[in-house]
C-alpha cells in the first residue's frame, strides 16, 4: 500500500508540474500584449510599457518561465490587475466558499445517487426502475445554468423561503476564520443560526451543481450492481443464509462501488466547470465567481491562478478516489501507476 | 441477446447487423432520441423555411410586440425587442450544430490518430502522448475554455477553438484503451507476420475495430458540445449578439425573470431537448453496438 501511495504521489507531482508549464505557455502564446489587453485601447504607450516592466514581460521567455515557476513553489502567483492584491490572497479568500459548495455537492451526490442506483438495480424493469431512469436522464441532460435559473424561479419566487444569492444573510455578523467553511466554523463557535442560514443558502446551488453527477452515478451504480448480482459469490453468500440486506449492501455494493467512484472522480472536472456557472447565477462569492470576473477583465495572472487551482482540485480529488479504490480492491493497487 | 434469440425463433436466422438494428428498433428511448436528433437537424437545414418569422434571427425590432407571452402567433413568446423566440431558437440550433460539427470534425480525427499511435507503437511514444493527455485531462475544461476565449476575444470561432483544444483527449484515451486490448489479438499478429506496413495495420486493421466505440462517443459528445457552447455564451464568452444563440438567449432572458419567464425558460428547454436527443441516441447506439466506453 505504501509503495502504491508513493507511486501515485509521484505521478501527481509530475502532472501538476506539466499542468503549470502548460498553463503558462497558453497564457503567453496568446496573440496580443497582455499589458495592452489589461489596460484597454485607451492607455498610452508609456503606461503599457510601465505595466510590461512591472509584470516582467520584457524579460526573455525562459527567464519569465523561471521566475513564474520559482514564484509558484513559494506560493506566489503575482499580482491581480483587477484587485491589485496578490492573486494568492484573492484565491485564499474565495476558496473556502467554493470548497464548501463542492464538498456539500459531492456528499449529496454520493448519498443520493448510490442508494437510488442500488434501488433501481433491485427493482429493475419495474416502474420504480423506469421512474429512476427518467430522473437520472433529466439530471444528465439539463444544463447547469438552465436548472439553476429554473430553481431560482420556482424556489425563490413561488415558494419564497429560500435565498437565491450569497452565502449568508447580510444581517448575520460572523467571521469564518478557522477553516473558512461556515458549516464547520459556525458549529465550532456554537452559532447555530449561522449554520442554519448557511444551509439555506447552500441548498439551491448544491442541487443545481449535483444534478448532472447524480444522474450519471446513478446509472453507473445500477449497471454495476446488476453485473455483480450474477456473480457466483453472491449466490454463495445467499446460500449461507446471510440476510438479503447484508448481501446487497455489504457484499455486492463493495464490489459494485468501484465503477461509480471512478466516475465521481472523473466527474470532478465538469463539477468545477459547472461551479463557474452555478456560482455566477447564485452570486456565490467563490473561486469561480472570481475566475469569471478576472477572465472578463483579461487579468492574466489571476486567470492562471484560478485554472491552476482548479487543476490541483481535480488531481487531488482523483488521487483520493484512487486511494479509496485501492483500499476497496487490492487489484487496483497493482493496476495504477502503469499508465491509464 | 442470446436470450432474445432463444425466445424468438424468428430472430435466430438474423445476421448480427440485422440483430443490432432489431435491438435499436425495439428500444423506444433510442427511437425517441433518433427522432429528436433528426428534428433538430431538419430545423438547422431548413431554418429559413421553418421559422415563422425569419427576420427575427437578426437585429429586427418590433417594440409593439415586446415581452408578449406564448400565444398562437408566437408559440414561445417574444423577447425584449419583440422578436419571435421560436424563430430564434430554430436559428440558434444552426449555431449549436455548427459548433458540434466544427469541434468534433477536428477533435475526433486528431484524438483517434494519437490514440492509435500511442497504443500501437508503445514505448516512449506512448509515454509522451499519454502523459500529455493526462495533463490535458487535468485541466478543468470549462475554466480552460473560458480562459482561452476570454483572452482570444469572445466569438463563435474562438469558442470552437477552445473546446476543440480540450476535447480530443477523451478520444485519445478511448482509442488507446481499445488498441491496447486488440494488440494481443491474432489478427494483428497475423498482419505483422505477413509483413504489413504500420500504416496498413493502424488504419486498415485496428481503426475499423474502433468505429463503433467512436460512433457512440460522438453521439454522446454532440450533446455535451452543445451544452458547453451554450454555457460559454451564457457567460458572454461565446456567440455575440445579434446572432441567435441559445445560451445567450437564456442569459438575456434571465434578466426578465420571473415575470417574463418564457424568455429564459423556452431557449433553456430547447437546449435540453437537443442534448436529450443526442444522449438517448448515444445510449441506444451503445446498446445496439454493444460497446463499453
Amino acid at each position: 500500500m505504501l509503495s502504491y501511495l508513493l507511486r501515485r504521489a509521484l505521478t501527481l507531482l509530475l502532472v501538476l508540474f506539466g499542468l503549470s508549464i502548460l498553463i503558462f505557455i497558453i497564457a503567453r502564446i496568446v496573440p496580443g500584449d497582455p499589458a495592452r489587453i489589461a489596460l484597454g485601447p485607451l492607455a498610452t504607450a508609456t503606461q503599457v510599457e510601465e505595466l510590461r516592466e512591472e509584470m516582467g514581460l520584457n524579460a526573455s521567455f525562459p527567464v519569465q518561465l523561471w521566475s513564474y515557476l520559482s514564484g509558484l513553489v513559494q506560493g506566489d502567483l503575482g499580482k491581480s490587475l483587477l484587485t491589485s492584491r496578490p492573486v494568492m490572497d484573492d484565491i485564499r479568500g474565495a476558496l473556502p466558499a467554493t470548497f464548501e459548495l463542492v464538498l456539500v455537492t459531492i456528499i449529496l451526490q454520493i448519498f443520493i445517487s448510490i442508494p437510488l442506483g442500488v434501488m433501481a438495480a433491485i427493482y429493475r424493469n419495474t416502474w420504480i426502475d423506469n421512474l429512476l431512469r427518467v430522473i437520472s436522464l433529466i439530471g444528465v441532460v439539463t444544463p447547469g445554468f438552465v436548472l439553476a435559473i429554473i430553481l431560482q424561479l420556482v424556489a425563490a419566487h413561488y415558494l419564497g423561503f429560500l435565498p437565491v444569492t450569497g452565502r449568508l444573510d447580510g444581517g448575520i455578523d460572523f467571521e469564518a476564520n478557522f477553516t473558512g467553511l461556515l458549516l464547520i466554523d459556525g458549529t465550532l463557535a456554537g452559532r447555530f443560526d449561522v449554520v442554519l442560514d448557511a444551509i439555506r443558502h447552500l441548498f439551491l446551488p448544491a442541487i443545481a451543481l449535483s444534478a448532472a453527477g447524480i444522474g450519471q452515478v446513478m446509472r453507473i451504480t445500477r449497471t454495476a450492481m446488476i453485473e455483480v448480482s450474477s456473480r457466483d459469490f453472491v449466490e454463495a453468500t445467499r446460500a449461507y443464509g446471510i440476510p438479503e440486506k447484508v448481501v446487497t449492501f455489504r457484499y455486492m455494493l463493495r464490489v459494485a462501488s468501484v465503477a461509480p467512484l471512478t466516475i465521481l472522480g472523473l466527474e470532478f472536472a465538469s463539477l468545477i466547470g459547472n461551479a463557474f456557472i452555478v456560482e455566477f447565477v447564485f452570486s456565490w462569492p467563490g473561486i469561480a465567481s472570481y475566475g469569471v470576473r478576472t477572465i472578463l477583465q483579461k487579468d492574466l495572472n489571476a486567470v492562471i491562478g484560478v485554472v491552476l487551482i482548479s487543476g490541483v482540485f481535480f488531481v487531488v480529488a482523483n488521487l483520493t478516489i484512487d486511494i479509496i479504490l485501492g483500499l476497496l480492491d487490492p487489484r487496483h493497487r497493482l493496476k495504477a501507476g502503469r499508465g491509464s | 441477446m442470446n436470450n432474445l434469440q432463444a425466445d424468438n425463433p424468428q430472430l435466430r436466422d438474423l445476421s448480427s447487423r440485422q440483430m443490432a438494428f432489431y435491438r435499436f428498433r425495439s428500444n423506444p428511448l433510442a427511437l425517441i432520441g433518433g427522432f429528436i436528433v433528426i428534428s433538430v437537424a431538419i430545423a438547422t437545414i431548413f431554418a429559413p423555411y421553418l421559422a415563422p418569422s425569419p427576420e427575427s434571427a437578426g437585429s429586427f425590432v418590433d417594440f409593439r410586440n415586446r415581452h408578449s407571452p406564448p400565444s398562437w402567433q408566437n408559440p414561445m413568446g417574444t423577447d425584449n425587442v419583440g422578436r419571435d423566440i421560436l424563430s430564434r431558437v430554430i436559428y440558434g440550433y444552426r449555431v449549436s450544430l455548427g459548433l458540434v460539427i466544427g469541434v468534433l470534425g477536428v477533435a475526433v480525427p486528431f484524438g483517434v490518430i494519437l490514440g492509435l499511435i500511442a497504443g500501437y507503437f508503445g514505448g516512449w511514444i506512448e509515454t509522451i502522448i499519454m502523459r500529455f493527455t493526462d495533463v490535458m485531462l487535468a485541466l478543468p475544461p470549462l475554466a480552460m475554455a473560458l480562459a482561452i476565449t476570454a483572452v482570444l476575444s469572445p466569438n463563435l470561432i474562438n469558442a470552437m477553438v477552445a473546446i476543440t483544444m480540450l476535447w480530443w483527449t477523451w478520444h485519445t484515451r478511448l482509442i488507446y484503451r481499445i488498441v491496447k486490448s486488440q494488440m494481443n489479438e491474432d489478427y494483428v499478429e497475423a498482419a505483422l507476420v505477413a509483413g504489413a506496413s504500420h500504416r496498413h495495420i493502424l488504419f486498415k486493421e485496428l481503426l475499423p475495430n474502433c468505429f463503433s466505440a467512436v460512433a457512440v462517443k460522438i453521439s454522446l459528445d454532440a450533446g455535451f458540445v452543445i451544452l458547453f457552447g451554450a454555457a460559454l455564451s451564457f457567460l458572454g464568452l461565446g456567440v455575440q449578439p445579434p446572432t441567435p444563440d441559445l445560451g445567450t438567449m437564456v442569459a438575456t432572458g434571465s434578466e426578465y425573470m420571473p415575470e417574463m419567464w418564457w424568455q429564459a425558460v423556452m431557449p433553456g428547454l430547447a437546449i435540453l431537448y437537443a442534448i436529450l436527443g443526442f444522449n438517448l441516441l448515444g445510449d441506444g447506439l451503445r446498446d445496439m453496438l454493444d460497446v463499453e466506453l
